[in-house]
Order: C-alpha cells, then sequence, then structure tokens
C-alpha cells in the first residue's frame, strides 16, 4: 500500500515524455485536421487557376506574400508530415515495421525525411 | 464481428484512399518538376482531357472520403458529450459534401468531352 501512494501521478500532458513513436502519432493527427482545414482553399486555388488567364497568374503567385508564405509553410509541413508519417502506417499495415525497436527507429526516420523535405520546401519557396 | 459493424470498411477506405492520393501526388509533383513554366493555356488543355479530369476528380473523392473517416476518428477519440459530436459530424458531412458538389462543377467546367 505504501508503495502505491508513493507513486508519481502525472495528468499534466506536458510533464510526460511522450515516446517517439507517440509524438509523429499526435503530429500525424494535428497535421490532418489542418489539412481538412485547408480543402477549401485547394479549391479555391483550383478554381482560380482555370477561371481567366488573369486567375491563373494570381493562383500562381498564391504565396507570394510574407503572411501567406508563412501559412503555405505551415500548410507545406502539415502534408509532408502526415504524407510519410502514413507511408510509415500503410507499411506497418503491410507488417513491414511492426515490432517496438523498428517502430522508434522509422518514427525517427520520418521525423529525419520531413525535417530534409521541408528544407527543400523553404529552399522552393524563398530562393 | 460483420464486416459492417467492425470498422473494417473504415479502414480499408483510408488505405485506399491514401494509395491513391500518394500515387497521383508522386505523378503530379514528376509532371510539375518535368514540365518547365506552365501556361494558362497548357494548364486549360491538360485538364480538359477527360482521363486527366478523372484522375482529378478520384483524388478529390478519395481526399473526401480520407478527410471524413479520419474527422471522424478525431472526435470520437476526443469529444465525449455525445450530441455535440454528432452536431459537429453532422456540420463535416454537409461541408465535405459541398466541396465535393464545388469541385464537380470546376471539373465539368473545364473537361472537354
Amino acid at each position: 500500500m505504501l508503495t502505491k501512494t508513493q507513486r508519481p501521478k502525472y495528468l499534466n500532458l506536458f510533464r510526460i515524455r511522450e515516446p517517439v513513436m507517440a509524438v509523429v502519432s499526435i503530429f500525424h493527427r494535428v497535421s490532418g485536421v489542418i489539412l481538412f482545414l485547408a480543402i477549401p482553399f485547394l479549391i479555391y486555388w483550383l478554381a482560380l487557376s482555370v477561371r481567366s488567364p488573369e486567375g491563373f497568374a494570381s493562383a500562381s503567385t498564391y504565396f507570394s506574400s510574407p503572411w501567406l508564405k508563412l501559412i503555405g509553410l505551415m500548410l507545406a509541413w502539415a502534408l509532408v508530415h502526415h504524407f510519410f508519417t502514413g507511408i510509415r502506417y500503410l507499411l506497418m499495415d503491410i507488417s513491414i515495421g511492426e515490432n517496438l525497436p523498428a517502430a522508434r527507429i522509422s518514427a525517427w526516420l520520418v521525423f529525419g525525411i520531413v525535417a530534409v523535405v521541408m528544407l527543400v520546401v523553404i529552399g522552393v519557396m524563398w530562393l | 464481428m460483420t464486416f459492417r459493424a467492425s470498422g473494417m470498411r473504415a479502414w480499408l477506405l483510408q488505405r485506399l484512399s491514401s494509395v491513391y492520393m500518394v500515387a497521383f501526388i508522386v505523378a503530379a509533383l514528376l509532371w510539375y518538376a518535368t514540365s518547365g513554366t506552365i501556361s494558362y493555356a497548357a494548364w486549360r488543355q491538360l485538364l480538359a482531357n477527360p482521363l486527366i479530369a478523372v484522375a482529378v476528380a478520384l483524388f478529390f473523392s478519395s481526399l473526401l472520403i480520407h478527410a471524413w473517416i479520419g474527422m471522424r476518428d478525431v472526435l470520437i477519440d476526443y469529444m465525449p458529450i455525445m450530441g455535440l459530436r454528432l452536431v459537429i459530424l453532422l456540420g463535416i458531412a454537409v461541408f465535405l459534401i459541398a466541396m465535393g458538389i464545388w469541385l464537380a462543377f470546376i471539373l465539368i467546367s473545364v473537361v472537354k468531352v
């Protein structure tokens, strides 16, 4: 009974050290919700691009203002993260990398791939 | 356990839609990387092709189905108030159907059959 009362009880999520797989997982959800919110903007962009030559021109330079660039960067992160973590889950579904050590490695690997791809995206957007 | 009640259909649709979207995004990026500067005329001509229009329609169908299942999963996990959950789900369903109709109008206006 004594050991039971001495056990620390953390309900504060920020004091729990999440395993890397859990971080990948929650970011998969957060990025999914961001992408859901982006759907009308994507369809609006498509509508704009086919409406007229002027519309096409403004759709081509959609993310040229600094503030829209930041939003564009966030959307790009959401897409890139959701894309690569999604592929990781698809591979797990066909029994590739299902065990704990492999899942830990692939979670770090996905973070690495997302970081590299985001550097490329930043390069394309700003250079 | 029946197929209908197990959630197997949602699980399978989520995977099938994701595989299609991955293939579409890779193909679109390859096309973009190899086609140089794209003019308005070339863009309209591309989407006028019925095969391309169908591929785009399938992409957005996958996207809307994927978004529905994903948002439903999130709400089931984080919205314990049943009535509110149903109201939000209904709102999402109406929103996604509206997005699908909007997209259908755009594609029908550009495709040349």
